[in-house]
């Protein structure tokens, strides 16, 4: 451990990354720790929806909050751990931040950014075959799959997006959804049943994902247990929402029952010196452009806290 | 540093990919790219490689490194 930092950052997306403009803007010694550079906004494929861009990609849009943060690079320094953090705890007036390689850095405050991880599904084999044909972003793994047979998993609007992301690169497309009609938007249902090359498959469930070293086939079943079969697929996407990254906060800071950070207007959490933004906390709207205006109110308010300290 | 020849697989979508870029670009490491959507036929030396789908792959004259693994980077180019 070098120093004590202003700010520690836990999370490099939407919301993360404004906290960490707004943190220079306020002269805030401050280190962004993150397992990825924009988290769920770099897996959104065309983005329409964050003013001053009528459509974007995830991927640009990213890039431009990246290189707008790089222009504070003096104050904010950015640092990727792939092993994420996984302990904040209280050491004396300050908090002491833990990484899963065991690295530990110290801050005056914190604010966690971390937002959401896909929900996995729960079947055998998904697990094993993790990176062997299952995967969880479409947007980043699809392009591995061209010309192949795949299956996505769930029925709301990221399968769905997931879908019309990858059809044009894969041969065919099994949605394999759990309710007895898709639920996404209306105007992506009408998109996704328009391509002859996607198959709908409602009021079905996975039990399993098999293979040799990688995928070749999951076995599904009806709701109701009357029908089971199994579709060759090399790739399953996993797209049935997503939790909120806070396991490593139980009794540091107050969870709600979907284990969201309970936050006020100010973007405080329950202790003191610890605030939270973007989609890991209660706010009710999960958007990007939300969360990066969250992400600037935790920031000042950060800056608030610690010039009275 | 290392004169290993070094191959780094991606795609085009792909997040980590571009970290391990930069961070070859930040230690002078030469590199060669292959999309594995321009070139379909070397996904299966991919997998062959890493015994895995994901991207990046990146193989350091034999030494196959999966994701952006800051660490296992710094322990083959930066010792």
């Amino acid at each position: 451990m070098s120093k004590v930092y202003d700010l520690i950052i836990i999370g490099a997306g939407p919301a993360g990354m404004t906290a960490g403009v707004y943190a220079a803007r306020k002269k805030l010694k401050t280190l962004i720790i993150a397992k990825d550079i924009g988290g769920q906004a770099s897996w959104s494929s065309d983005i329409e929806n964050y003013l001053g861009f009528s459509m974007i990609t995830g991927p640009d849009l990213v890039k431009k909050f990246e290189d707008h943060l790089e222009e504070f690079k003096d104050d904010v320094e950015l640092r990727l751990s792939i092993s994420g953090v996984t302990k904040i705890s209280k050491k004396a007036k300050n908090f002491l931040v833990v990484m899963g390689d065991g690295k530990k850095e110290e801050a005056k405050a914190i604010i966690i950014a971390g937002g959401k991880v896909p929900r996995e599904l729960g079947v055998k084999g998904e697990k094993e075959f993790l990176n062997k044909g299952v995967a969880y972003c479409a947007w980043c793994d699809g392009p591995l799959f061209k010309g192949k047979d795949v299956a996505i998993i769930g029925g709301g609007n990221s399968a769905l997006d997931a879908a019309l992301n990858i059809s044009k690169l894969v041969k065919q497309i099994f949605i394999v959804n759990l309710t007895p009609e898709l639920t996404g938007d209306p105007v992506m249902i009408d998109k996704v049943k328009a391509l002859p090359h996607i198959r709908i498959m409602n009021d079905m469930e996975v039990v399993e994902i098999e293979g040799d070293r990688l995928v070749e086939k999951i076995r599904i079943k009806s709701r109701d247990g009357g029908l089971q079969k199994d579709l060759p697929v090399s790739g399953v996407f996993i797209e049935v929402g997503s939790l909120p990254a806070t396991e490593y906060l139980d009794g540091l800071v107050k969870l709600n029952k979907d284990n969201e950070i309970v936050i006020d207007e100010y973007n405080s959490t329950t202790q003191e010196g610890i605030y939270a933004a973007g989609d890991i906390t209660t706010v009710v709207e999960k958007q990007i452009i939300t969360a990066a205006g969250e992400g600037a109110k935790a920031a000042i308010q950060a800056s608030i806290y610690l010039a009275k300290k | 540093m290392s004169d290993k020849k070094v191959i780094l697989y991606t795609t085009p979508t792909c997040v980590f990919c571009k970290s391990v870029k930069e961070y070859f670009d930040d230690n002078k490491i030469k590199y060669e790219t292959v999309d594995l959507v321009e070139n379909r036929d070397r996904v299966q030396e991919m997998v062959d490689k890493s015994g895995q789908m994901g991207v990046p792959v990146i193989d350091a004259g034999g030494e196959i490194v999966v994701g952006f693994d800051k660490a296992k980077l710094d322990s083959i180019f930066v010792k």
